[in-house]
């Protein structure tokens, strides 16, 4: 039962994005096509899992020795290890994805969602298991908060703005205005 | 002793990421061919498209696995294209330059006018209004949509219609989208010979509203002896594949539709 309310909750009621305003550099710059932010949402649910999978006995060690405050660098060092690898296996395995990705792939290293997740699964107290879950969620929750937004700047690119509101301005409106529909999800759990 | 301790956890995470990253990077290599690498580096970098394929780099692939010309780089221009022909070990050849030609000689003493235009000066504008302010619907209706996209000031407006300076045009092709007619043909600059209309009217129709038009009459295609030149809906069009620029169209054209551009 817990693993569903884990879920749950990060999928809608602390959206990684929506919610909590983290990893909003790729929400904005690969939302653009449907097709690649479900591509992007993709490699950050195996960043998040795997990085969480691997941030967990590494935050064991670090417990241990009480050298926990080098949580970020150690980290940041195993997000790192996962974006190369996701690069790599894109890279060889779907050329066309690779490239519609382009520099936001790297980025992931820098997205503040993948760090968040594994953070989290620490201050939440969650055990293996519930980290893994956690991190599938916000990874799925990243994914949902990407197509979603993919599909409303679809529609705006159809609309005829304001020329002092066309381009950046307006998707930043509509993203303020997906995030409010998720409010309504507060207080759920 | 115990500074040493978080050191040496940092070092070894390090380590096993990079042995770890190592051996993914031997699993996952992707076999490049060099020649793509060196024949995008002799690319430009404009992007520009112009070679047909999404920019330099697809470019570069296409040349190595699809076996596309070498000589499809218009702003690298020869240069570029003997660099990449001498990396594919193929023998250079010459880029094919391209320019803008206006298919329209219905100026102001040769097609009148229908109604007197006095709205937005653009083609464009104009065009939607009962196609245009001239007799024939698909004639140059001269207010300079062309004029103002070209990026070489290489198009002026003489006697009511454009005319593309051959010495200046670059071939862009951004004047034969801006023309509502669609009578900007963009052409290989090395042929001589081209039909100076667009009209696709009805022969007695194009007869009476401008006396350059072509109407069709197939005497060219029966004089061409290379069979390069066929009319259709009206119109004749050269297959400039075949056409050797010998001017026996140009002799028997009575309409001076037929023309060689260069005289």
């Amino acid at each position: 039962m817990s693993y569903i309310i884990i879920i749950v909750s990060c999928v809608f009621v602390n959206n990684i994005v929506l919610s909590q305003f983290m990893g909003i550099c790729p929400f904005l710059g690969v939302s653009k096509q449907i097709k690649s932010s479900v591509g992007m949402g993709a490699a950050v649910i195996f960043v998040m899992v795997c990085a969480s999978a691997c941030t967990y006995p590494v935050y064991k060690l670090l417990d241990k020795l009480e050298i926990t405050y080098l949580r970020t660098i150690a980290f940041i060092l195993v997000i790192a290890l996962f974006v190369q690898l996701v690069e790599m296996i894109l890279k060889k395995k779907v050329p066309p994805l690779y490239r519609a990705l382009g520099v936001y792939l790297p980025l992931i290293t820098t997205n503040c969602a993948v760090l968040g997740v594994t953070i989290d699964n620490i201050d939440s107290e969650y055990g293996f298991l519930q980290s893994l879950t956690n991190a599938f969620g916000t990874g799925v929750a990243f994914t949902l908060a990407l197509v979603l937004f993919s599909g409303v700047r679809a529609r705006i690119a159809d609309c005829d703005f304001p020329e002092a509101f066309s381009g950046a301005p307006s998707t930043l409106i509509a993203a303020a205005i997906v995030s409010l529909s998720f409010m309504g999800f507060s207080g759920i759990i | 002793m115990t500074a040493l301790i978080p050191v040496a956890v940092l070092a070894a995470l390090g380590a096993v990421a990079g042995i770890a990253l190592t051996a993914a990077s031997k699993v996952f290599e992707v076999e490049e061919d060099e020649r793509i690498t060196r024949i995008n580096d002799a690319l430009p970098q404009a992007n520009c498209g112009g070679c047909g394929y999404s920019g330099c780099a697809d470019y570069a692939a296409a040349v190595v696995e699809k076996g596309a010309e070498c000589n499809l780089c218009r702003p690298g221009g020869d240069a570029v294209a003997a660099k990449v022909a001498q990396i594919m070990g193929q023998e250079a050849q010459d880029v094919i330059e391209l320019t803008a030609f206006v298919r329209c000689r219905g100026d102001c003493n040769a097609t009148p006018h229908k109604y007197i235009y006095e709205g937005i000066q653009s083609c464009a504008a104009c065009d939607r209004f009962y196609s245009g302010s001239k007799l024939c619907t698909s004639g140059c209706l001269g207010y300079g949509d062309c004029v103002r996209v070209c990026p070489q000031g290489a198009i002026n407006i003489i006697d009511g219609i454009a005319v593309v300076d051959q010495s200046r045009c670059i071939g862009c092709g951004l004047c034969a989208t801006a023309c509502p007619n669609k009578l900007i043909a963009i052409r290989p600059a090395t042929q001589k010979i081209e039909v100076c209309c667009s009209s696709r009217s009805l022969p007695k129709d194009t007869k009476k509203i401008c006396p350059n038009g072509c109407v069709g009459c197939k005497v060219c295609e029966k004089n061409c002896p290379e069979g390069a030149i066929k009319v259709t809906d009206n119109h004749a069009v050269i297959d400039y594949d075949k056409c050797t620029g010998c001017g026996k169209c140009t002799e028997v054209c009575k309409f001076d539709a037929v023309k060689d551009i260069t005289a």
